[in-house]
């Protein structure tokens, strides 16, 4: 039943695609046989703004990921996007807190709008639990330069959560960079399953310096501290976690 | 050198190239560089590397060249890239033979060549395009005379080299006189692929600017403008999510900048004897780089603008962008070396090579300058200003400001205004200005003020204002200003001006961004005035109205916000017809547009001497006017000539008929 949903979703987003390949009218009686004096090209990009190793004061220590990539035009595309962590040594496969399909359109100058299909779970093994959820979500840019994500997620049992994701980019030299970065959740209903609690779930900020090899290639490290607030709290604590934490990161950015 | 080397053989240069097909040789292992490019210009003993008209063949391949003495693939025409010169006479039937030797389809496209529609070289508008295999034989009756050039208009070819001089020699004697000529064609050489060039534009917004603002630069303006200002001003960018640093797509950290196919390293020269009047044909070939041009010690008088001959003007230095070409003459008198320079506008880089009397010397390379922060006007480009409720102004002891161009701004409700003390204004080319609601103004002091061109302006309700004690202030050639109390708007919408005049909004008194004029004097569009008047005097029976228009962010150019890919149909002229084109840039950034076909006389306000080209530079915020005469039947491709522009949709077909 779950992946009989993502299917259609993933075939319209990709049909939306096509359409953007189309060519202005010849209206100016070119011959049939004519080129277009111009084509249009689709595109694309994998980027993992974060691909990182995480050493905690108190949890376990963990490999982390945050990863999209998209193909399509200026206005339609496609995104693949995940987050997900796996925890070192606990024996356990990755899990995957967000494996998204999403069509995006381009809504204004800085904005795009996404809308698909995730899942939350794990790849190829049963350690996790796991679910599938619609998801919406807002992408762009923000005054200033804050690069902003805010995604509302619902679950297919009807719960629904959001998470908001924010980082501005502070320009050392042209290639050492200063990123804080801000990150919050929060649910409409408790799922214990997945230790969510109602309302505010948790706040996390960092601070990264990475330096730029290259465009496509930067090397960082930073520090980050993170706290779980109410329901999710006591769920936390009832399982052993932590409830507020610190620790630091070594990882690289890397765009393809 | 290389071209000497050339020079020293016995041989013609078909000869050599055909032996050299034979051999299995590629023009590479020759050293062959583009005979044009031969050091003695005119004086050149082996003028067959010119291919001389009416009848020119020419060979397109993909091969192995060295570019900087790096192995690189560029396109090669007839074995050299940049391509031959060709050479043209006027008056002349020319039969240009074009066979694709490569592997996906090409074209010429004879840039600035008034000529039938279908010899035009754009796919898709004048004619199929070249497919692999295919010869095609461009024929057309040539009716001008100067320097022009010549390049692909097939996807993006252009950045791979394929492209060179195109010289007409005038059936009559031209208004000047020279002892010697030199090409100088200014290209920009990237060893990525133009495709990966594309993408990285497309995904990573900045992707090529390695001189982005940083912390640094903020301490040193807040240590020179103050703290508050300096945060004010970055906060207006910050907001708005732009770079004022944002000169260039693509800069010196991919290209390399090369003078006649050569790299600043390889020290191209061009020979003259002390004395002598040189002629520079100066051409910007290159796919995306503007460039400020000088030959420090060395006065240019500039004599033609994009093979159009033009009223001399004396200058030390001109900018060029992309696809417009300069016709300079110099007279070095000294037995010594000049180094002939060409600096990218973004600063990241330049093109170099040296005037001397002999081979193997060499001149300083100037001092380069820093790359310009855009100010102001590129802001006022990116929406309307609103300058309403500033109070308490103290624009005392401010010389030299200039305030052209900056139009549609409310004024209104600024109260308590101290103006004393403002020297040497230039408030030229200030469009629909709203001064109404100014109280208490005291503008004693005001020495040398410049108020020319100043339309629709409402001056009305300005109470109690002091305007004693200004001296020497021209307030001519302002139009349609309204000074009463009666309250017809000076809109000025409906009736057109008067053909020649400037523009309200044009910026042709500023050579742009990174240009100090109190350095040294540097050419302007407003310098321009043909050498005789050209015979259409008509009056423009109407207006076209064009934005530029693109969002940096996601790499998409557009002429009124829609891409190439999103209009139907062409821009339509009346066969015939006398129009005015207004083109309005809505973006952050310099645009060449160029029209195929046909001249834009730029209404510069040289009045009868309107001068006329065929690509214009807009700056950013400008609004700049050209006539045309639609006089050239069929379609015709209108775009701008920055080669990812234009890829990224800022391209229209005009059809006139």
């Amino acid at each position: 039943m779950k992946t009989s949903t993502a299917l259609p979703v993933a075939c319209a987003a990709l049909a939306m695609l096509t359409v953007t390949g189309a060519h202005a009218e010849d209206g100016y009686d070119a011959p049939a046989d004519w080129p277009s004096p111009m084509m249009e090209h689709n595109t694309g990009a994998v980027l993992f703004d974060r691909l990182e190793y995480v050493v905690p004061d108190k949890g376990d220590e963990a490999l982390v990921w945050d990863f999209e990539a998209w193909y399509g035009g200026d206005i339609n595309r496609v995104y693949l996007k995940s987050e997900g962590e796996n925890v070192q040594g606990d024996g356990e496969s990755a899990e995957f807190e967000a494996l998204d399909l999403r069509y995006s359109r381009l809504i204004a100058d800085f904005w795009e709008l996404q809308g698909g299909i995730g899942y939350q779970g794990n790849v190829g093994s049963n350690d996790h639990p796991e679910r599938f959820y619609g998801v919406i979500g807002l992408q762009g840019t923000a005054p200033y330069r804050i690069e902003t994500s805010l995604d509302l997620k619902v679950s297919e049992d009807g719960d629904a959560w959001a998470q908001l994701e924010a980082e501005h980019d502070v320009r050392l030299t042209q290639r050492w960079y200063l990123q804080p970065r801000a990150e919050v959740v929060a649910a409409g209903s408790e799922v214990p399953e997945f230790g969510v609690g109602e309302g505010l779930n948790s706040v996390n900020a960092s601070l990264r310096l990475r330096y730029e090899i290259t465009r496509r290639f930067a090397p960082y490290v930073g520090g980050y501290w993170e706290k779980r607030y109410g329901d999710t709290a006591d769920l936390a604590r009832a399982r052993g976690g932590h409830v507020e934490d610190t620790g630091i990161v070594a990882g690289i950015r890397v765009l393809l | 050198m290389a071209s000497s080397k050339a020079a020293a053989f016995p041989l013609s240069r078909r000869q050599l190239l055909m032996g050299g097909a034979a051999l299995g040789l590629s023009t590479a292992s020759l050293g062959l560089r583009p005979a044009w490019a031969n050091p003695w210009g005119q004086a050149n003993p082996y003028p067959k590397g010119v291919e001389t008209g009416p009848e020119v063949s020419l060979a397109i391949r993909r091969e192995s060249l060295p570019i900087d003495g790096r192995a690189a693939r560029p396109i090669s025409i007839n074995g050299t890239s940049p391509g031959p010169l060709i050479r043209l006479k006027e008056g002349q039937d020319a039969v240009l033979r074009v066979t694709n030797l490569l592997e996906e389809p090409t074209s010429i496209h004879w840039h600035g060549l008034i000529l039938p529609a279908e010899q035009d070289g754009v796919p898709g508008v004048s004619f199929a395009g070249i497919a692999p295999g295919e010869t095609f034989t461009y024929r057309f009756p040539v009716r001008q005379s100067g320097t022009y050039w010549y390049h692909s208009h097939s996807g993006m070819q252009e950045q791979l080299g394929h492209a060179g001089p195109l010289i007409i020699d005038a059936a009559e004697r031209e208004p000047f006189r020279y002892d010697r000529e030199h090409v100088l064609l200014l290209t920009d050489w990237t060893f990525e692929d133009p495709a990966s060039v594309f993408r990285n534009l497309k995904t990573a917004e900045g992707y090529y600017n390695f001189q982005e603002r940083t912390i640094a630069d903020f301490l040193a303006d807040a240590r020179a403008d103050g703290f508050a200002d300096t945060a004010r001003m970055r906060a207006m960018w910050a907001q708005m999510r732009m770079s004022s640093r944002d000169i260039a797509d693509v800069t010196g950290s991919t290209y390399t900048y090369l003078l006649n196919g050569h790299a600043p390293g390889e020290n191209w020269t061009a020979l003259f004897q002390p004395g002598e009047r040189v002629r520079l044909r100066v051409i910007n070939g290159s796919a995306m780089s503007y460039f400020d041009v000088r030959i420090p010690g060395l006065k240019m008088t500039v004599v033609a603008a994009d093979g159009q001959p033009v009223q001399p003007v004396p200058v030390d230095e001109f900018r060029i962008g992309v696809a417009e070409t300069y016709d300079v003459l110099v007279t070095p008198e000294a037995d010594t070396a000049y180094t002939l320079f060409a600096e990218a506008m973004d600063r990241s880089g330049y093109a170099s090579g040296t005037l001397a009397p002999r081979e193997g010397m060499t001149a300083a390379i100037p001092e380069r300058r820093r790359i310009a922060d855009r100010g102001m006007e590129a802001m006022g480009a990116h929406g309307g200003m609103d300058h309403s409720s500033m109070p308490g102004m103290d624009h005392s002891n401010m010389p030299d400001m200039d305030h052209s161009n900056m139009s549609d701004m409310d004024h209104s409700s600024m109260p308590g205004m101290d103006h004393s003390n403002m020297s040497d204004m230039d408030h030229s080319n200030m469009a629909g200005m709203d001064h109404s609601s100014m109280a208490d103004m005291d503008h004693s002091s005001m020495a040398g003020m410049d108020h020319s061109n100043m339309a629709g302006m409402d001056h009305s309700s300005m109470a109690g204002m002091d305007h004693a004690s200004m001296a020497d202030m021209d307030h001519s050639n302002m139009a349609g200003m309204d000074h009463g109390e009666a309250p017809p708007s000076g809109e000025g919408e409906g009736a057109m001006l008067p053909a020649g005049v400037a523009q309200p909004g044009s910026q042709y008194d500023q050579a742009g961004i990174g240009i100090d004029p109190d350095e040294r004097r540097v050419l302007v569009y407003r310098d321009l005035k043909a050498f005789t008047p050209w015979p259409d005097r008509r009056e423009p029976g109407r207006e076209l109205e064009l934005h530029l228009t693109g969002n940096m962010e996601r790499y998409m150019w557009s002429f009124d916000g829609k891409k190439f890919s999103e209009v139907t149909g062409p821009i339509h002229f009346r066969k015939d017809e006398r129009l005015r084109l207004i083109l309005i840039n809505d973006t952050m950034m310099e645009h060449p547009i160029h029209l195929h076909g046909m001249w834009m006389e730029l209404e510069n306000g040289a009045g009868e001497l309107i001068p006329r080209k065929h690509t214009l530079n807009i700056k950013p915020g400008e609004r700049v006017s050209a006539l045309i005469t639609a006089d050239a039947e069929g379609s015709w491709a209108f775009h701008c000539h920055l080669l990812y522009h234009m890829d990224a949709g800022m391209f229209r077909v005009v059809k006139v008929s």
